[in-house]
């Protein structure tokens, strides 16, 4: 068999210890492969940015760019929405929901948003978790009207950007000694009653006293919070941080500071207008 | 036949065969590599682009011995799907203090070039500290033990001076004022004029990052973290094709 091959392709003329290398041709396929690809390179190369010349690369004759691209396809999407856009941008927020062709265009791109910039906090179907207010339900801290949610979700919530951010500090009570050790535990006690969870009457007494005192200012006599200043209501067994005894206490001794992103310099307003109507028709809206 | 019949000698002489495929290996990085230092489209230079102050160097140094490149890059494409999800592309210089930088080649999470403000500090402790609380069908680790480890940032001119050596324009002063820096920018009731002062006033933030007494790993890694893709004002950057 050997020598078959050796008298058809001969030998390189390598000899080790009387052992030859055969000189076998390349196969065809592969190099015609390899020709074809030396072609291929050099018309991708005057096709392509390739060649580095003196102060820039060559261009190619097709004049591609990743960055041009991008901005082509950008521009393509938004012209084709920009009709139904601006319409979302300049509608009357109220009536929104009205136009059914508008509405349904508001709630699938707000989703869309919504699960891009709002789900890590509010969670992808929007039930909250511990410090991030459920979205679906009807309490709402600084208001559930369509007009009250676009106006946190473009303005946010006690952040450094934007200063026309909705801001409220509850006092720390503990941490800044502007109530006793008993006190607390008093209160806690009360505002634990308010749900109606059994407690300590005597405790639940005192409390009372010390609630009218400090928190009923900002929490109202009733405990049933105020949205201009963002205090909840105590009295509805909805609890942003926990409703346990040690969650509360807490909250009474450090307070709690949420922190929401202004949405505003981020997305657009018809991106905004959106996605507060999809929070907004999620089972809470007022 | 010619030349071909003289490469017996190149390969019998050990050196000069390895001289040869250097000099062959050199004529590719000269083609490839030289040119990307002089040619003015890969060179962008952009306004705002400062030196990480002191605490957000360190928060990157523990990024980086936590391993979270190998889940999270720091590089967004200039691809519809990655600007409409995670903001702007991201510039080669916006990463020109990164030594080494984060691209990353991997992601298991998401991209965190422009996280920075994206969140609250109080979102990122939750998240860092059990991802699992905030977004339940995470698969991140938890990372909980940062808030207890105390860092004092007694090294951290060292290693600004180290970074100004390649390159980084950290000044005298900045090295100098290297951990006062460090301590300042956790610490709201300290006296940070310096630090703004050093490093910009509208681009640093003083905060209690993770809202605890000290300064911990943890703020480091959430100041770095908040900052990460805020320096380049967008809405001023008009961007060449050719670049």
């Amino acid at each position: 068999m050997s020598d078959d091959l050796k008298d058809k392709h001969g030998t390189t003329g390598h000899s080790w210890d009387g052992i030859e290398e055969l000189n076998t041709p390349l196969p065809r396929w592969w190099l015609y492969t390899f020709y074809i690809c030396i072609v291929w390179g050099i018309i991708y190369t005057i096709l392509y940015p390739a060649w580095p010349l003196v102060n820039r690369a060559t261009g190619g004759i097709l004049g591609y760019s990743s960055r041009a691209e991008l901005a082509e396809q950008v521009a393509e999407v938004e012209n084709a929405n920009a009709g139904i856009n601006q319409r979302l941008a300049e509608a009357e927020l109220t009536q929104i929901s009205a136009d059914p062709e508008l509405n349904q265009f508001a709630v699938s791109a707000g989703a869309s948003v919504f699960q891009t910039w709002c789900a890590q906090c509010h969670g992808s179907g929007a039930a909250g978790a511990k410090g991030y207010p459920n979205l679906l339900d009807d309490d709402w801290l600084w208001g559930g009207s369509i007009e009250d949610i676009h106006y946190t979700v473009s303005h946010g919530i006690r952040n450094e950007e934007d200063f026309d951010a909705r801001y409220s500090q509850m006092p720390a009570f503990g941490a800044d000694e502007l109530l006793e050790d008993e006190q607390i535990d008093a209160v806690v006690n009360y505002v634990m009653s308010l749900s109606g969870t059994p407690q300590d009457p005597a405790l639940v007494e005192e409390g009372a006293v010390v609630f009218e005192e400090n928190c009923a200012a900002c929490h109202g006599e009733q405990a049933l919070g105020d949205r201009e200043q963002g205090a909840p209501n105590l009295a509805d067994a909805i609890w942003l941080y926990g409703g346990d005894y040690a969650a509360i206490r807490e909250t009474v001794e450090n307070a709690r500071f949420g922190v929401m992103p202004a949405w505003a310099n981020r997305l657009s307003e018809a991106q905004i207008r959106a996605v507060a109507s999809y929070v907004h028709q999620l089972g809470g809206g007022e | 036949m010619g030349i071909l019949d003289k490469h017996k000698f190149l390969e019998k002489n050990a050196t000069l065969l390895l001289a040869g495929s250097f000099f062959v290996v050199t004529i590719g990085g000269i083609v490839e590599i030289a040119p990307l230092f002089y040619l003015e489209n890969t060179i962008e230079d952009v306004e705002g682009m400062r030196p990480y102050t002191p605490l957000e160097l360190a928060g990157r140094d523990i990024y980086i011995r936590e391993g979270c490149y190998v889940c999270h890059s720091q590089m967004i494409r200039p691809m519809r799907d990655e600007v409409e999800r995670y903001g702007h592309y991201s510039l080669a210089a916006e990463s020109k203090y990164d030594r080494p930088f984060q691209w990353g080649s991997k992601r298991t999470g998401p991209d965190l070039a422009r996280v920075g403000g994206r969140y609250s500090d109080e979102w990122h402790v939750d998240h860092l500290t059990n991802p699992q609380s905030v977004v339940p069908e995470s698969v991140m680790p938890k990372y909980g033990f940062l808030t207890d480890r105390m860092i004092e940032g007694e090294y951290i001119s060292d290693e600004m001076g180290t970074h100004a050596l390649l390159g980084v324009p950290y000044t005298a002063e900045m090295v100098e004022n290297g951990q006062a820096d460090f301590l300042a920018q956790a610490n709201p009731d300290s006296d940070y004029d310096g630090l703004l002062e050093r490093y910009g006033e509208d681009s640093v933030s003083v905060r209690n990052f993770d809202g605890e007494p000290g300064v911990s790993e943890m703020d480091a890694l959430v100041a770095y973290l908040q900052m990460l893709g805020t320096l380049v004002d967008f809405s001023t950057f008009y961007p060449d094709d050719s670049r």
